[in-house]
């Protein structure tokens, strides 16, 4: 190691900011706020990049420092130590990279809402704890930040805490999250109590010692335990209800934490945990299940929103699905690909929504947009980048991407041909609700009335401002400057898959689980004549040809729906509505999950906190016994204190009674 | 010689009267005389035995329990004269503030 390897450095600096901005950004002017807030997110890039350097450069498959322990009992022992290999340095280079981007446009988007510093403060926070999510070399410091940024997600999400519907949605991120740490910290448990220790190097070393475990094993339950703590981060079935109200926080926030950054925690920590799950198939089918199903259900419901940043969300739970379908079938290193370029297209789309919001004066749903494209020429632009990048056509960063997706739910051994099919069917919805929301944005007539525009404020947007402005406007460079950055990035970001040349550069993180795969020899036989075939086919097999095409015709025929039905005859989508009423209306009120679990859990959950807990057991029971024993003090006192009368001779009298009573139990006592 | 039991007896009676006195009396410089008497009823009591047994013990005893009924003479009378001061009365029934 070398001096200059000091990867503390990463998440120390924004904790240094959102210090500085929470304690005493107060008193800073706005402009001080965001220099300070966009100094150490800059700082926190370049070092990371830095290290990214080192760690390529010194040819290891992992560094990894520890700066003391932090617990020690007995033989246990957690160290505050950075683990940096090329997972993590992949995720930190996203999140401090996309990151700053998202501050620089939280700069000139949040310039008109109070607590700017506070907004500042909690963003640098989340940056912090993210990385150190990231780049803890133990599930406990892991842990830490996984609870960090559920804590800044919260605070975040309910940053117009004025606004009920904003706190709510805090709380319900919250708590939804709550159940999923139960999960994960369960597993964190029985990592403890079967290994001895929550070190990542320490686990590899251990676990692969174990055979792959062919029935329900205790890497099965640790496995199945820590998909249920990521469904609950990255919003998969059945947690997933979360995100979607998560949208009442500020749209910068929607895009780093709702999109880019956080919610892909749960793809991190599987990918992290390859080890185990590798060695536990059914909790990778389950993985794989639940990735499946989330991203193809999420997908039906974006198609009937009209709530733009809603709209997203379900894009953004589709695709996550989409990463645990990738990670449930072994392929971690196209989850982690899809993550990344991901967070490019999808922070793009949400800043780009976050531009057009500010545009029309604050106005979120699509239905009142329409024919943006004259006012906002690059947003336009851009959010048509990141559409045709989250659709999966070529050449832009979603198609390589998903594609490998695709591919590996199609041949790995862990796969099969159902997730394969459920996948091109959500490919093919993705494609169409993406354009539907281009379309209905930016062609066509606008149809926001100018004037009441302002009148909409403060009702159901989370950016009330703008009201000097009647038309649509384009945003200020200061917001156009990422958007174009990330627009590249959503372009050039997927070259990197081009000839599986990405699925070698996680082999490091990857690779020590599958070498020992011995006990599935066919897990190593599929992979590896792939590979060989590589190099004759210029990287890829001619089934992969295929379904290349096919996945770009999906995608090409989901575009051509979307045309048809929303700039060809924009009356038909209503007569469609009406046609199948029964399903769009189960489609447009999500499935009533929300309803569901209300009904199920939340219903009774209240009913039994109220009537028991706090009716039975708090008050009559708990307050009851405190409130007797006082009246009962109370009653007897009132009995006592007649003693006290300030007679003298009846105190006198007293003490002569007792006196004689003394005396005569020791007179008796001594007679025996 | 006088036997013992007639001091006994005799510490006895001048105890009982001081009691009798300090419960049955209203005037507070009554009750602190009474209170004397049951002071030298017990010095009496003391000085028999200590006699009897021939030991110094009872003999201190009795004179400190002289030197704290001095002191306590001098603090009650004060006590009882500014008792008089604000109340202007010395019956103890009616000197019955300190109650609830």
């Amino acid at each position: 190691m070398t001096t200059h390897f000091q990867p503390w450095l990463i998440p120390i600096l924004p904790l240094v900011g959102g210090l500085i901005n929470g304690l005493f950004g107060k008193r800073f002017s706005k402009a001080a706020v965001a220099t300070v807030a966009l100094f150490f997110t800059a700082a926190s890039f370049v070092v990371a990049c830095g290290h990214a350097c080192i760690l390529l450069n010194s040819g290891a498959d992992a560094l990894e420092t520890s700066y003391g322990t932090w617990i020690r009992a007995g033989s246990f022992s957690v160290d505050f130590g950075i683990y940096l290999d090329h997972l993590s340095m992949i995720m930190m280079l996203v999140v401090t990279g996309v990151g700053f981007l998202i501050h620089v446009y939280s700069v000139a988007y949040m310039e008109h809402e109070g607590g700017y510093y506070r907004f500042f403060a909690y963003l640098n926070f989340f940056m912090f704890f993210m990385l150190t999510l990231v780049l803890a070399n133990n599930y406990l410091l892991m842990f830490v930040g996984w609870e960090g940024v559920g804590l800044a997600s919260y605070l975040l999400i309910g940053f117009f805490f004025l606004k009920d519907s904003a706190a709510n949605a805090g709380k319900k991120a919250f708590i939804t999250n709550r159940v999923g740490d139960f999960g994960f910290l369960i597993a964190l448990f029985l990592l403890i109590q079967h290994f001895g220790s929550l070190r990542y190097a320490t686990l590899i070393d251990i676990t692969s010692h174990f055979p792959v475990e062919t029935a329900a094993g205790f890497l099965t339950a640790i496995g199945l335990l820590m998909l249920v703590g990521a469904c609950g981060k990255s919003a998969q079935i059945p947690l997933y209800v979360w995100l979607p109200d998560a949208m009442e926080g500020p749209t910068p926030v929607s895009a780093l934490i709702h999109a880019a950054t956080m919610v892909t925690a749960g793809v991190y920590m599987v990918c992290r945990s390859n080890f185990i799950f590798s060695r536990a198939p059914i909790a990778l089918l389950a993985v794989a299940i639940i990735g499946t199903l989330t991203s193809f259900f999420a997908a039906t419901i974006g198609i009937t929103q009209t709530d733009i940043k809603r709209v997203l969300a379900y894009s953004t739970v589709s695709q996550l699905g989409y990463m645990f379908m990738a990670a449930g079938v072994a392929a971690y290193s196209a989850a982690v690909f899809h993550l990344m370029t991901h967070a490019f297209f999808k922070a793009l789309l949400f800043l780009g929504a976050g531009s057009v919001i500010h545009g029309v004066g604050g106005e979120q749903d699509m239905r009142k947009m329409g024919g943006l494209r004259k006012y906002m020429p690059w947003t336009f632009a851009t959010m048509t980048i990141a559409t045709l990048a989250i659709s999966g056509i070529p050449p832009f960063a979603g198609f390589f991407s998903k594609d490998e997706i695709l591919w590996q739910a199609f041949s790995s051994p862990h796969g099969s041909k159902a997730f394969w099919f459920l996948g091109l069917v959500t490919a093919f919805m993705t494609s169409f609700y993406m354009f539907r929301l281009l379309f209905m944005t930016f062609f066509g007539e606008y149809r926001g009335a100018q004037p009441e525009a302002h009148s909409a404020h403060g009702s159901h947007d989370d950016h009330g401002h703008d009201s000097h402005q009647g038309s649509p406007h384009e945003s200020p460079w200061l917001m156009l400057g990422p958007l174009v950055l990330l627009g590249v990035l959503s372009i050039v970001g997927g070259w990197v898959g081009i000839g599986h040349r990405f699925e070698h550069f996680l082999d490091p993180v990857i690779l020590n689980v599958s070498a020992d795969q011995n006990a599935l020899p066919s897990a190593e036989a599929a992979a590896t004549p792939a590979g060989g075939e590589q190099e004759a086919a210029g990287g890829y097999t001619d089934t992969e040809h295929l379904l290349m095409y096919l996945s770009v015709v999906v995608a090409l025929a989901g575009l051509g729906l979307a045309y048809l039905l929303y700039i060809k005859s924009p009356e038909l989508p209503a007569k469609i509505a009406a046609g199948i009423g029964g399903l769009y209306k189960l489609v447009l009120n999500k499935y009533w999950i929300d309803e569901l679990y209300g009904a199920v859990i939340i219903g009774p959950l209240l009913a039994i906190s109220r009537v028991v807990l706090w009716q039975s057991v708090d008050q009559k029971a708990i307050d009851g016994t405190v409130n007797e024993s006082a009246v009962a003090a109370r009653d007897v006192s009132q009995v006592v204190r007649m003693q006290q009368s300030g007679l003298i001779r009846s105190y006198a009298g007293w003490i002569a009674v007792f006196a004689a009573v003394v005396v005569a139990y020791m007179v008796w006592m001594g007679t025996r | 010689m006088i036997p013992i039991s007639w001091y006994l007896l005799l510490s006895a009676f001048l105890f009982a009267c001081g009691v009798t006195g300090f419960l049955t009396k209203r005037n507070l410089i009554t009750l602190f005389m009474s209170i004397e008497l049951m002071l030298n009823g017990v010095n009496l009591s003391f000085i028999t035995f200590a006699t009897r047994l021939g030991t110094l013990d009872g003999h201190i005893f009795v004179f400190f329990v002289m030197v704290v009924a001095a002191a306590e003479a001098a603090v009650g009378l004060a006590i009882i004269i500014s008792v008089y001061r604000t109340r202007e009365t010395l019956n103890v029934d009616r000197v019955n503030l300190l109650k609830l």
